[in-house]
Formats: structure tokens, sequence, C-alpha cells
């Protein structure tokens, strides 16, 4: 007998991997959270049937949704991190000495829990003592907050269900107000691919942009997401995320990274023409 | 009764299963003439899109599944009967008012009525009889009808039919229904209530009293406002033996249309079930909601979202604090304003907005996703687009002049002026704000220079004004001056 995950990346495409077992299948009140051991990436687990992560290649997606801002600027102290329960942005963020605080809002108290149980690969970031959990709507969180945090990252999941309050104009109008003068803002940014996640894609960064004068957006490839190709954005006050890259800096701290380098820091923000068209788009609202 | 069954729905169902082969109207039969709208609609929602038939009763002679779903409706509610209008509220407004006033008779009526009770006097030759509903002096909205406000104008007026009564308005304000609904009968009055938006409380706990239970004859009542069922479905209730059911039915029969829709109706039974069954613990949820919105916009600073503490014991007797009414002024916007950017660059859309306030319907189809959402845009509005200092405009209570009645004006020689040279002239038009849709005009009434300043400010603010002829609300029609 055979036992396969297939998640819909499109309603004509699927993705399938083989399963070992599964170890764990609950409900919050806000989704359905599914764990999997996998021969080929390891254990993994979904919200509402889509991979969030898996072991084998998380690390491409949180050294990039953490080293990219952190690189670009290495003085941050204070980071917020919305979304990301499984702890893998928070671990990446920590390995910072200079960080003094990191606050992780994720809405769904029982992904943290399951999360610490099964994903240790992940999870342990949370343990550092710098670290603060808040298990509330990020939305709703970030509303109290005016020029205090030096980065925010927006881990969330797709803009449709739970996660769809952190892809809104309001949402990123209170970040512009809850940053610093420095401060970054890092959201997934899903693929520029498919027509219903790219749609998103570009009505995200339509409305980033209205807030932010530097609104940039670089790519990863990472096997699991559909269509194997990762956006993310890149917003700021004033922090350019290329030209301002001190690369000896941050090579100095010394940070042993599987995925991200400072060369590939700069070539991740060269983005293929069909992607450059779709942002140009001016599609908010 | 037994709350749990919706005869009318059932019959539908039945309907449905006999696989019916249709050679009555209507034409789309069951959806397959016309695809585009089936796909747009769905087969489900086409195959039950039918005509009055035997199994399924007739509204305008019901005898078996409406007469039984209408029973159980009154039930639910606690009216003596109750009748399934698919006109809107408006219809059952308009026959209630004409179920106990002919031709000549007074009725005594707050100045911020819905114009739909207006519209009745005009079809029937009615006289209104206003009452000022009272001003809140800071947030600059109309209230209730005050006790003895009420009761000099039954001194004053001791021929008049009826007393019209809106529980709550808009804002959630609501009038001492038992002490208005004492003062009226002693008077031999009959006691009419607008619960256009008061449908709920019928069904939830420690909510304002409703109408019929306090002692009211008839209400009328928008079960799809915030009782769940579709757009212009709508429930008339009457409660003690003053009125007679089959009366009411006549006059409803004079403009209510003889081809009821089912979708219309089915729902209205569906909604009476669902909030006579668990409306309690969704109500509960409702309110609860929509006061943790309330906490978190007066959180913001700035907006004043109101509740409770207005009540005054005179012209506020209660409030309905499902309804979640924000005053803007004290962020330099007028309520119009806050809608039209919430809409504009937000994509929320609320109820409406006028001068000073705005207003979101909160109700059992909402989430605290999409509550975060609104009070995330308040306070991105205030940020943005926020304004030192007020930009308070006066509002107080404009007594209207009254110089005919709505229907000598309404049907009068008339001509047509600009509206800034009309000062001084008789309207035989209204001039509303939509929404709320309370006149800020009636016809036959004098057009003062309070009553101008208002229309070109509410104008001047994006409101959307209409109720003229001309659509531009340049010009406006009035009654012609005797030679």
């Amino acid at each position: 007998m055979e036992l396969w995950y297939t998640e819909e990346h499109t309603p004509n495409v699927r993705f399938s991997i083989k399963i070992k077992e599964q170890v764990l299948s609950v409900n919050s009140p806000f989704q359905r959270i599914d764990v999997f051991d996998s021969e080929e990436f390891g254990r993994f687990f979904t919200l509402d049937g889509v991979i969030m992560l898996t072991q084998h290649d998380e690390f491409i997606y949180h050294e990039m949704i953490a080293h990219v801002p952190m690189a670009a600027n290495p003085a941050a102290r204070n980071a917020l991190v919305i979304g990301g329960g499984d702890g893998g942005t928070v671990r990446e963020i920590t390995r910072y000495r200079t960080v003094a605080r990191v606050d992780l809002v994720d809405i769904d108290k029982m992904v943290v829990d399951v999360c610490r149980e099964h994903l240790p690969f992940t999870s342990r970031g949370l343990t550092d003592g710098r670290v603060s959990l808040h298990f509330e709507d990020g939305l709703k969180y970030i509303r109290r907050f005016t020029d205090f945090y030096d980065l925010i990252i927006v881990d969330s999941t797709d803009p449709f269900g739970p996660g769809e309050g952190l892809f809104t104009s309001e949402f990123y109008g209170n970040c512009f107000n809850a940053l610093t003068e420095d401060g970054i803002l890092v959201n997934q940014h899903e693929n520029p691919y498919y027509g219903y996640y790219s749609h998103a894609m570009q009505r995200a960064h339509a409305r980033i942009r209205e807030f932010f004068p530097i609104c940039r957006v670089y790519q990863a490839h990472i096997p699991t997401y559909p269509s194997g190709h990762w956006l993310f954005g890149f917003a700021s006050k004033k922090t350019d995320p290329v030209a301002g890259l001190d690369a000896a800096a941050w090579n100095s701290l010394g940070i042993e990274t599987r995925y991200y380098n400072t060369d590939l820091h700069a070539g991740s923000f060269m983005l293929p023409n069909y992607v450059k068209k779709q942002l140009e788009k001016p599609t908010a609202a | 009764m037994n709350q749990n069954s919706a005869p009318l729905h059932e019959a539908l169902e039945r309907y449905r299963g006999n696989r019916v082969v249709p050679f009555d109207v209507p034409g789309h039969k069951q959806g397959r003439g016309t695809p585009e709208l089936t796909e747009f609609l769905g087969k489900q929602c086409l195959s039950v899109d039918v005509n009055s038939m035997k199994p399924l009763d007739n509204l305008s002679h019901p005898t078996s599944v409406i007469r039984d779903a209408e029973a159980l409706a009154a039930d639910a509610f606690g009216a003596r009967s109750a009748f399934f209008m698919v006109g809107g509220t408006t219809s059952a407004v308009q026959a209630m008012i004409m179920s106990v006033c002919k031709s000549g008779d007074s009725i005594i009526i707050p100045r911020n009525v819905h114009k739909s009770a207006i519209n009745a006097m005009i079809l029937c030759g009615i006289n209104p009889v206003y009452v000022d509903p009272g001003v809140h002096s800071d947030l600059g909205i109309s209230l209730g009808m005050s006790p003895s406000g009420l009761e000099a104008a039954v001194k004053a007026h001791p021929s008049a039919k009826a007393v019209f009564v809106n529980n709550p308005t808009y804002y959630g304000i609501c009038p001492d229904m038992e002490r208005m609904a004492r003062i009226a009968h002693s008077a031999g009055m009959a006691v009419l209530a607008d619960e256009a938006h008061g449908t709920h409380f019928y069904f939830g706990d420690d909510m304002p009293p409703p109408a019929i239970r306090a002692g009211a004859d008839m209400s009328a009542i928008s079960m799809h406002k915030t009782g769940g069922s579709l757009t212009q479905s709508s429930l008339l209730l009457a409660g003690g033996d003053k009125i007679s059911p089959d009366y009411v039915r006549t006059i409803i029969n004079l403009t209510q249309t003889t081809s009821a829709s089912y979708l219309l109706m089915s729902s209205i039974d569906i909604a009476r079930k669902t909030l006579a069954t668990e409306g309690r613990a969704k109500l509960r949820e409702v309110r609860e909601l929509a006061e943790y919105a309330r906490n978190e916009i007066n959180g913001i600073g700035g907006y004043y979202a109101f509740s409770r503490e207005i009540i005054n014991g005179r012209d506020v007797a209660d409030f309905d604090s499902t309804k979640l009414s924000i005053h803007t002024l004290k962020i330099g916007l007028a309520g119009v304003e806050v809608y039209d950017i919430l809409r504009d660059r937000y994509g929320i859309q609320i109820e409406f907005g006028d001068m000073g306030n705005c207003l979101a319907i909160v109700s059992v189809g909402d989430t605290h996703y999409n509550i975060e959402r609104l009070v995330s845009s308040l306070s991105e509005v205030k940020r943005l687009n926020g304004k030192e200092g007020l930009s308070l405009w006066e509002q107080e209570y404009i007594p209207p002049v009254v110089k005919l009645s709505p229907r000598e004006a309404f049907y009068a020689n008339r001509e047509i002026l600009p509206l800034v040279s009309s000062r001084g002239r008789v309207s035989s038009e209204f001039v509303m704000c939509y929404p709320p849709g309370i006149p800020l005009l009636a016809p036959g009434e004098l057009i003062t220079r309070d009553v101008l300043g208002h229309i070109l400010y509410a104008k001047d603010k994006g409101s959307l004004l209409m109720g003229p002829q001309d659509m531009t609300l340049e010009n406006i029609f009035v009654v012609k001056r005797e030679v």
C-alpha cells in the first residue's frame, strides 16, 4: 500500500509527496493542522492542506526571509514576526546577537504547540530568552505601535483565509507606522507563475508601494511551494536592500548559512522579465 | 408550535423532488432556458423560483403552507398574526399605516422617519403631526420621541388615529415603547412601530423591548436587515385585538405583487426558524463582537463609538448595542467622508455615513477577522486623513414648517426652480441623504434657510442625495404660488 500527500497547486496541477506516516491531524479553532513524515522531505506540516514547511527545504525560505533584511540593516534591535508559529524565522533572527527583542505574533497557539512537540528543528528558535510569544491577530497587534520595530517579517499563510488581513492596505499602513526610520518590512509574496497567486502578489505589492518609498521584490527557489519559485517583498522608508548592503560587515559576523550569501543577496533582487512586468502593473485596492 | 419546522421551505423541497414538468410561468423553466443566469445564480436557486400553485399556496390568499409559515412567524415573534412581505419593509410600513388611517386622518409621527412612511401619507392623503425627536447635542443624531413630547402631541391632536414610532432608529436609539403604547392607547390611538432595524430584539437576551411585546398594535420588521433573510423580504406583525388580520391582508393586496417570489418567502421561513431556534446564542456572539469593536475603536482615540451610556430616560430610553455607530467629527472628518474612504481605499462597505457619524452593521455573518480589518482601517483613516481641529456642523433639529399635507404638495400645480433660489417656497418633493433615507425635506414643507444650508452642506460633503426628479439636485420642484 502506498500513501501519498497531494496538494492542488491549481485546480489543474497537483503536487504529491509519498508519505511514510501521518504523525498528527488536529483542528484548531482557526484551521486544520497536519504533520507527516516523508522519505524525500523528512517531516513536514500543513495548514488546511497547504504545505507550510518541510524539514529538508525549510532552510531556504527561512534564511531568505530573515537574512536579506538583517544584512540590509544589521543594526536592527527590535524585530517582529507575524505568523511563523513554526519558529523557523525566529530561529534565524536570533542568530544575530545584536537583536535585543523578538516578538512572535501568531493567531493560532495550537500551531506553536504542535511545532514545539513535532518540529523541534524550527521551533527551537522559540526557546531563546529574547523571544516573546503573542497569540492574537497580527492586524490587531500591530495597531498599538508607533516608531518601535526595526524589522517586521510577515511570515503568513496565503491571502485566502486566516491570513487575508495581512495582505491589506490597513495592515501595511499600520506596519509603516510601527516601523522606525531605518525599519524594514519583509513579507512572503506568493509565487508569480500561477495566476491565482500572482494576482494576490500584484495586489499586495501595489498596496505596499502606496506607503513605502522603497519597495522591492526578491526571489528564491523552494521545491515544495507552488511553482517552486517564490517571491519576497522588501519595503523600507530609506534602506536600499542592494546599494546599502555592506557585504564585508555581514560576512564578518560569521553566520553559517546553507542558501543565503551576500552574492546571492544582490542576485535575488534581479527578476525575470515577466515578473518585472507584473510588478509594474498598478493594481491596488 | 414547533419552531424547528419550516413549512414553506419543506414544500419547496418536495416540489423540487417531485420533478414537476412546468408548463406555467416563469418562462425560464427552472433555469433551463437561461443558461447564463443559471450559471450565475445556481441551478438550486432557479429550480425553486416558481409561481404560486396549489402545493405551494398563494401569498395573497394563504390557506396552506404559507398560512402555516406565517403562523409560525407570528408565534416566534409573539404576535397575533404575521404577514410575509416581498416588497421590502417599505411595503410593510405603508400597509401598516394604511391599515389604521384613511384619507384625511392624521398620524403622530417623529420627523426622523423613513421616507416610506411619508410616501404612505402621499398615497393615502394622511396628515402628519410631527414630533421633535430631539437631537443629541454632542453627536448630532436625532433621537426617539420623548414621552412628554408625545403627550403634548396627543393633547394637541386628540383626533389623530395613530402614533408611529421608530424602534430603534438607524443609530440604535429606542424610545420607551411601553410608555408610548400606554399614552397612545389611553387616547384611543393605535401604535405602529417601524422595527426595520429591530428584528433581533425579539430573539436576543438583554435587548431593548420589542414593540409588539411592549403593546404596539402593528410592527414592520426587516427580516433581511438583521434577521438573515434575502434582501427585500420583510414581515408585518399585528399585536392586540384592535386590528383585523383579514382587513390588513386586504390592504396589503392593494399594492403587493400577485407573483410573490418564493426565493424571498422561503428565506423568511428559514430565517424565522434559525432565529427562533438558534437566535439567542448567535445574537450573543453578535453583541460581543460589536462590544469588542467598540472598545477597540474607542481605544484608537478621536473616534467615539457610542453605546448605552447615552441612555437618558427621555429621548434615549434604550440603546441597541449591536449597532456600531461611530462619531467621527473629532478626527476632523464627516461620517460620510470616513464611509467613502473605507470603501474606496480599504474595500470595506459600511452601512452609511452622515454629517457627524457613520454606522457599521454587525450581524450573524461577521467574523473576528473582518472586525479587525474594520478597526485597523479606521485607525489608518485617522492617521492618514485625520485633521487637526473640528469641522463641526451645528446640527440642531430643524423643525419642519409644514404648509401643506404631503399629498396636497405632491399633486399641486408646481414649477421647477434652481435649488439655491428656492428659499421661502413650499417643496413638492423629497430631499434625503441615502442611506439612511430620512428626509431633510418632505413635500409640503417650507424651504427655509436652515434646511437649504443642511442640504448644500450634505451635498458638499459627498452624501448621496436623492428624491428630486432632477437627479443632479441642481433644481427642485416647488408648489406654484397662487396668483
